[in-house]
């Protein structure tokens, strides 16, 4: 019997003479508490998004159905200089986040706006890009590989661009409020989003445009 | 000039013309007067008892978790008519379609009402009902005031209902997908499926998807931030503990469901080849995306279930709840196990022994922790003191009939057996054994026990019995013999029959959804009756079981703020502690309470994502266009609002509590 209770007992905090049963001043959990874990977990989703969709290019991107491969399309340069830009706008950012832990309005916008910059040279380059593809008749359409390509690099596209839509009212809301708590955790939360797609492109760069050269 | 009428025409409705409306269907006719009537009735009475401010300011945009919480509930049991209408027209067209005749359905219907009836039952009935009790219960067990993200919430119920309106449409604005409740492809491709049913299904679910990935990172969230001081991850409640594990499931699901519909979307409006049958596509891929979604979505429905079944155990019992560490391990594990079988929905696909004998295993494995929990809940009430309340009759209806569907389910995974019974009836009887065996008995159970709480009066007990013995042997009668029909190789969807030796035992099924009807019948009565009864019935305690976790330490219904003070927690079953341990409730020293604003975006946002989904199906792009652009111009505004919260004056709170001192003290007077 007493190993019974040995094992019961330490679940309850019986020690405490008179227990407390409720807390007289309300807990500090201030405004926005939970919204970066919130966040992780969002972005955790976001994370299965893009392995449906590379499991979907894994299964999907040897059927060329006659159509062109990478090595016919793929123009590694013009990767490299896209790749460049999504890294670069990377490290702005982190720019602009040090800028925001100084209190510095102006340049933390000026930061925003330079890894906008970047941003959209990015998303002008992947447009350059799929203009040529489409040219050259690969197109979603064409086949199995070509349409789950698309899919992918695509959706991380639209990605960057929500990111930058979410970047230009930010900018305008830091401009107007200033660097207040709720626009501190926004940069903090769009931070978060910039840099995972950074991580997205890394895996996107690797498995669909090298891996793709050597097949 | 009529040629650029026509395109202009074409540009304004798309492809929707006077043929979408089935004059042609007098059931669907009938249908439409009998909803419309009824409609009529339902907003005509809200307008003469003037209802819509209060609607829209009470309800509508509000944030509070237990108000959306009834509303998934409400929206659960709307669609569960809807469904189970669809359920009770399969059962009679299967009992009448013999000797030569047709039946009463055309194939062209018949094939609507299946799928409909399977995407209705899991989307808009076990998902509501599910995240409706999680949403009325979790915050309240956990000791918060409200969950992470109390505009995420109403956003999310919101979405939910617009897909749900979405699929709603369909039954009167052209057809539904007649493809079977996971639109497989080709079937589902554009080549084959043309209409509008398939785009039907497509944006309805995605929509509501949308809303349930969000509400599952919004629980996940609350949980793991919001417990009460001293409830450690191990002093959770299990209910509290299976919402950890399902919303984990969603977020990790969901995102696999939303691509999947993508990919089919991509491939009806753009022409891509994912799933079509040339240019290297494979529909296969399909199959197992939406299945690596499918699979866990079943736990998602039953680990709550088990939840609810685990605290009417314990309460009913009057026993703290036997074995709680193995029931968190059982739960933890059985969400892993979840993605870890999806195969077995597809043997027959041809992966090699190998890859079958695989997933055959893990599929078993999951009937261990399974077991445990079995074993778990019959210890609890071994030497308890058993209560025979609705809610505990419902658990223990639970046990034996979910017993019974995990055998089956063990039997399918074993896959040479899988060959002969796959997509017959069997597997039809396996999935609805465990379904309304254990998610629907579990929401019932649910229902009965967290009424009070949610409406301050319990239900009814006469007509909840008479539901309770009607449903009970309805479903027996009505699925057993589906047992008998897949064995002897009777497949799924058919419409008629040629084999008269077959017929007994549909007219024995449809017999018993005539039985599980008349449940449905009695349900309705009982929650009118109750609410024509609510002041005997009143629940002035909070507490009208004799309850064990927190939400029974607050007054039913709890007020907007749910709890006076932060209640401090001190081991499992942190009510049942303080009521053993002499807690005074505290009577004076209140402080103003920081509360979260109600906001309209929520509602405004679902509108503009049924608009959208509308524009898609119908090919109205300019529809389409606009909504899409208001939504996202609605989401900014919406982000420049930065007064989302408000305090409850110190005063406020102090009356509130003051009435439920009145009301415990001439209780006990």
């Amino acid at each position: 019997m007493s190993t019974l209770a040995a094992v019961r007992e330490p679940e309850l905090d019986q020690h405490e003479e008179e227990p407390v049963f409720y807390l007289v001043d309300e807990p500090v959990h201030g405004e926005g508490y939970s919204t970066m874990f919130g966040f992780w977990i969002y972005i955790m989703s976001d994370c299965l998004l893009f392995a449906a969709l590379f499991a979907t290019f894994g299964v999907l991107g040897a059927n060329y159905a006659a159509g062109p491969a990478p090595k016919d399309l793929f123009d590694l340069k013009l990767v490299a200089l896209n790749t460049t830009m999504l890294l670069l706008s990377s490290i702005t950012y982190g720019f602009a986040m040090l800028a925001m832990q100084k209190n510095r309005v102006l340049w933390t916008e000026a930061w925003l706006v330079v890894t906008a910059f970047f941003g959209l040279c990015f998303i002008g380059i992947e447009l350059y890009e799929f203009a040529d593809f489409f040219r050259e008749g690969a197109t979603p359409q064409r086949s199995a590989f070509l349409s789950s390509f698309f899919t992918l690099v695509g959706t991380h596209g639209l990605h960057v661009t929500t990111g930058l839509i979410w970047m230009v009212t930010l900018m305008v809301q830091v401009g107007w409020y200033g660097l207040i708590e709720a626009n501190k955790r926004r940069l903090m939360c769009l931070s978060m989003f910039w840099h995972f797609l950074d991580i997205v492109w890394i895996g996107v760069f690797t498995v669909v445009y090298l891996l793709g050269m050597l097949r | 000039m009529f040629a650029n009428n026509s395109a202009l025409i074409k540009f304004i409705l798309g492809r929707f013309t006077l043929d979408a409306f089935p004059i042609h269907e007098p059931i669907l006719v009938a249908t439409f007067c009998g909803v419309a009537l009824g409609g009529t009735v339902v907003l005509g009475a809200l307008t003469y008892f003037r209802l819509w401010g209060y609607l829209w300011s009470e309800w509508f945009t509000s944030i509070d978790h237990k108000r959306i919480g009834v509303m998934y509930i409400v929206l659960g049991l709307i669609m569960l008519l809807r469904g189970f209408a669809d359920a009770l027209m399969m059962r009679t067209q299967q009992a009448l379609a013999f000797d030569g005749s047709q039946g009463f359905l055309p194939a062209h219907h018949y094939d609507q009402v299946f799928t409909a009836h399977g995407v209705i039952m899991i989307f808009f009935v076990a998902m509501p009902l599910i995240i409706g009790l999680i949403n009325i219960v979790v915050p309240l067990q956990i000791g918060a005031r409200d969950v992470s993200f109390p505009f995420v919430n109403n956003f999310s119920l919101w979405m939910t209902i617009a897909g749900a309106i979405i699929i709603m449409i369909s039954l009167f604005v052209g057809e539904f997908a007649r493809t079977g409740w996971l639109a497989y492809p080709p079937l589902s491709e554009f080549a084959y499926s043309p209409d509008v049913g398939v785009d039907y299904y497509i944006w309805g679910l995605q929509i509501a998807g949308i809303g349930t990935l969000l509400s599952g990172v919004n629980f996940t969230c609350t949980i793991v931030k919001l417990r009460a001081p001293g409830m450690t991850l191990m002093r959770m409640p299990i209910f509290t503990w299976t919402a950890l594990c399902t919303n984990i499931l969603i977020v990790a699901a969901f995102p696999v469901l939303a691509v999947v519909l993508a990919l089919l979307t991509l491939d009806r409006y753009v022409g891509t080849n994912f799933f079509t049958n040339d240019f290297g596509g494979n529909a296969m891929m399909y199959v197992n995306l939406i299945w690596v979604w499918g699979h866990p979505e079943v736990y998602i429905l039953i680990l709550p279930a088990f939840g609810v079944f685990s605290e009417v155990t314990a309460t009913f019992c009057g026993k703290r709840l036997f074995g709680y560490t193995s029931m968190v391990y059982a739960t933890v594990v059985i969400s892993i196990l979840a993605y870890l079988v999806w195969l077995h929905h597809f043997f027959t696909m041809g992966s090699g022994a190998s890859v079958n004998s695989f997933f055959g295993i893990t599929t078993m494995i999951i009937s261990i922790p399974t077991g445990a929990k079995m074993f778990n809940w019959l210890f609890t009430m071994y030497r308890g003191r058993i209560r025979f309340e609705l809610p505990m009759m419902w658990t223990v209806a639970f046990m034996i009939t979910f017993v019974i569907g995990g055998m089956t389910g063990v039997l399918l995974a074993v896959p040479p057996a899988d060959f002969e019974l796959h997509n017959s009836l069997f597997l039809v009887a396996h999935f609805h054994n465990v379904i309304i065996g254990g998610v629907l008995f579990g929401m019932f159970a649910g229902l009965a026990y967290w009424w009070p709480k949610a409406t301050g009066f319990k239900l009814d007990p006469f007509w909840g019995k008479l539901s309770f013995w009607f449903w009970v042997t309805g479903f027996y009668f009505a699925f057993m013999p589906l047992y008998v029909l897949g064995l002897m190789g009777v497949t799924r969807r058919l419409r008629v029959f040629d084999q008269p030796s077959l017929h007994i035992w549909f007219i024995i099924a449809a017999f018993g959804a005539g039985l599980i009807a008349l449940g449905i019948g009695c349900f309705l009565i009982q929650i009118a009756v109750s609410i024509l009864k609510r002041e005997e019935l009143r629940d002035t305690t909070g507490d009208p079981w004799n309850g064990r976790t927190l939400e029974w330490s607050t007054s039913s219904p709890p007020p907007a703020y749910n709890f006076a003070f932060t209640p401090v927690v001190h081991g499992i079953d942190a009510w049942w502690d303080m009521k053993q341990r002499g807690y005074h409730r505290p009577l004076t020293g209140f402080k103003p309470i920081h509360m979260p604003k109600n906001t309209p975006t929520g509602i405004i946002l679902g509108g503009l994502a049924m608009a959208f989904s509308f524009g898609m199906i119908w090919y109205i792009w300019w529809l389409a266009a606009l909504s899409f652009a208001a939504a996202i111009a609605t989401t900014i505004v919406h982000t420049f609002n930065y007064h989302r919260d408000y305090d409850i004056p110190a005063d406020d709170v102090a009356r509130t509590e003051a009435e439920r001192t009145r009301l415990l003290n001439a209780r006990a007077a």
